[in-house]
């Protein structure tokens, strides 16, 4: 496919922050209406490295450090990009979404349809997600369940720095408000080691990747296993595991949440027969029934076994054996693996 | 007072000793014994040790992320506190919270990990001491980079008017984060966003914990009387970066060198000595501050982790039925699928 064959003749390689940054900054320079606002994303170069060396380009005029008052600056994001401008809030935490939620669903995600078409908010709102760092139940959720329910907001989930990079420059084009949900443990911080499978070669020229397209990242003929973000990388693993067994598990990484890319799960799965679904989200009401719920709607008849690998429906907690128990691992997406083939 | 911030002093060089084991030569945020974020609080202690002093076990006092210095101010059981940082079951919240999330309710501590957050909680408990006619306070501690969120902000105003029993102590350590004072709120005495709600606003200046007390003490005598809510600002300094690991790139080395050069800790011995209080005094009471937080450190590294299963329990109190989670496959093809 395109894509590989693009990704094959390129050796640079990226970590996932750093082609995120390239998209931003090529934006940036292409559309001086593009900026970038948020808590320590200027001097700092963002926490999770989302805007590291933005500043020394583009000045503090366009990378905006903001007091922590997120419903001021995401509203005001609201309100720059119904003027037309095209703003980049970010929240540094998805889990801090409580308190600026209006400002978010009722006020970015709504204005388009309650103004029957007459207003648009082409915003990106950037979020870290993730646990799997022992940061406990206010900082560790990825609640990709939660913005892809509320309607009005593209949401994205990147795995990989070239689909990091793409999804970002087609997130800025976007006339509509994108809900950008970069993974910690991807970005390939120093103080945050990333497993292996995120830093990929990334083309220098911009290239949009469009929403709703996921991406098989594994062919297999046995089991279809539908993921995002850092376990897309956990599945891979699992499947390569498996693969010493004879067991041929194709992984599809969904890439964006909203729109969902319904259509290459269900050839997938008129393929294998036999589904797992893996969310780092919590299992109920989430990601994880949407996608076994699509795939009973229209592929039912194709569908022999189906399990779904989650967070329990509880929050995150601190100590160490007791996070491991409730984030999937790899060992618990193989033995899903092995439950739907049995 | 003086003993209250030695022991935070002492207990938070132990910790940031104990965080960085397993963590070098790459600083890796989730190896080692403690793992996850820790905010330590050195150059705080006045702040909390000036206004705890005044409090009871029945006041509650909300803190936020950097909570270790209040908890010991406060009487927070330091070995089941320390025992959560470690993340092991006999911790506070068995291992559950971390040291963002600390929750003692024999003394009616709690604190949250999200800015200004405590706010709101602070005015409920001061509401609860309003309806049950009881003379108990609460007070809500929060940095200066918070005074610009909204849940501080209507905090103030519910507590104002409805004349509630709760001080709101803002700790100014000029920095939120990588973000100087200056760049964050229009002001540079944050207590003067009380005048906007008709409510006493002080502001202590240079660390210095005796006029902390002072002030604390005419601020809960207020609340306790039934006179309403005071919003205090008290000058500290960070002595540290906002979290460990925090390279602090964005802070001009002179202003670490003055953080480090107006010590709340030695200007406070200074006036015990001035006082009459030996060397010899305030050198024994450094030793007890030492051994408890030696003993407490010791005990908890000494503690079981809990169970992986535990993770599943505390969701609720009273748990429905039905509410786990782990069933066992569905095997749509022995029903037949959509046969």
């Amino acid at each position: 496919m395109a894509q590989k064959e693009r990704q094959q003749a390129v050796e640079r390689e990226l970590t996932m922050s750093r082609a995120m940054v390239e998209a931003i900054a090529h934006e940036m320079r292409e559309n001086d209406e593009v900026f970038y606002m948020g808590e320590d994303v200027a001097d700092y170069g963002g926490i999770f490295d989302s805007t590291e060396g933005l500043l020394d380009e583009f000045g503090h005029d366009r990378i905006m450090d903001v007091p922590i008052s997120e419903t001021a600056y995401i509203g005001a994001a609201v309100g720059a990009a119904q003027r037309g401008m095209r703003p980049i809030a970010e929240l540094m935490f998805a889990d801090f979404f409580g308190v600026c939620m209006d400002q978010i669903y009722n006020q970015m995600a709504k204005n388009t349809y309650m103004s029957g078409g007459n207003v648009s908010v082409p915003m990106v709102l950037t979020a870290a997600v993730g646990g799997t760092y022992n940061d406990a139940a206010q900082h560790s959720q990825t609640l990709y369940g939660t913005f892809a329910h509320l309607p009005g907001m593209k949401v994205v989930v990147p795995s990989t720095a070239y689909d990091a990079k793409g999804l970002m420059h087609n997130a800025i084009r976007d006339d509509d408000p994108v809900v950008y949900m970069f993974h910690k443990r991807l970005m390939g911080i120093g103080w945050m080691p990333a497993p292996d499978g995120p830093k990929t070669p990334v083309p220098d020229e911009p290239y949009a990747i469009p929403f709703g397209s996921a991406d098989v990242k594994r062919e297999g003929s046995d089991v279809t296993v539908v993921t995002l973000g850092l376990h897309v990388h956990r599945a891979l693993e699992a499947a390569e595991s498996l693969a010493d067994d004879g067991i041929d598990a194709e992984v599809i990484d969904l890439r964006t949440l909203v729109p969902l890319d319904t259509e290459t799960i269900l050839e997938s799965v008129a393929e294998t027969g036999r589904l797992v679904v893996v969310d780092e989200d919590y299992r109920s009401h989430g990601v994880t029934g949407e996608i076994i719920a699509r795939v009973a709607e229209e592929g039912l008849a194709d569908l022999e076994a189906v399990e779904r690998v989650a967070v329990p429906d509880v929050p995150l907690p601190y100590a160490r054996p007791m996070e491991d128990e409730v984030i999937p691992g790899t060992e618990d997406i193989e033995t899903a693996i092995r439950s739907v083939r049995s | 007072m003086f003993e209250d911030m030695v022991t935070a002093r002492y207990y938070e060089e132990r910790l940031q000793e104990e965080y960085l084991e397993g963590k070098q030569p790459a600083f890796d945020i989730s190896a080692g014994p403690i793992p996850g974020e820790l905010h330590l609080a050195a150059g705080h202690e006045a702040a909390a040790a000036g206004v705890c002093r005044h409090l009871r076990d029945s006041d509650t006092v909300t803190a936020p992320h950097r909570p270790h210095h209040v908890a010991i101010a406060k009487g927070v059981d330091l070995k089941r506190m320390t025992a959560e940082i470690f993340g092991r079951r006999t911790g506070l919240s068995g291992g559950k919270g971390g040291h963002m999330h600390l929750f003692d309710p024999d003394v009616n501590f709690a604190c949250s990990g999200i800015i200004a957050q405590g706010c709101p909680p602070a005015v409920g408990a001061g509401l609860a001491a309003t309806k049950r006619n009881e003379d108990a306070v609460a007070v809500a501690f929060l940095g200066e980079g918070a005074i610009s969120q909204g849940a501080f902000l209507e905090s103030l105003n519910l507590a104002a008017v409805q004349k509630l029993p709760v001080v709101f102590v803002v700790e100014d350590n000029d920095w939120a984060i990588s973000m100087p004072k200056e760049r964050v709120s229009g002001v540079d005495d944050g207590s003067q966003r009380a005048g906007g709600f008709d409510m006493p606003g002080v502001r202590v200046d240079y660390d210095d914990a005796t006029a902390v007390y002072d002030a604390a003490k005419e601020a809960i005598g207020r609340a306790r009387a039934g006179n309403g809510p005071t919003l205090l600002e008290v000058q500290v300094h960070r002595r540290m970066g906002h979290f460990m690991g925090d390279p602090e790139s964005y802070r001009p080395d002179e202003d670490k060198e003055a953080a480090h050069g107006r010590d709340s800790i030695e200007r406070l011995a200074a006036d015990l000595r001035a006082a009459g209080l030996e060397d010899d005094d305030l050198e024994e009471i450094r030793e007890r501050a030492r051994d408890r937080v030696d003993e407490a450190i010791e005990w908890a590294k000494d503690q079981p982790e809990p169970d992986p299963e535990e993770a599943h329990e505390d969701v609720f109190v009273n748990p429905p039925s039905g509410a786990t989670t782990d069933e066992p496959a569905h095997e749509l093809a022995e029903t037949g699928g959509d046969d």
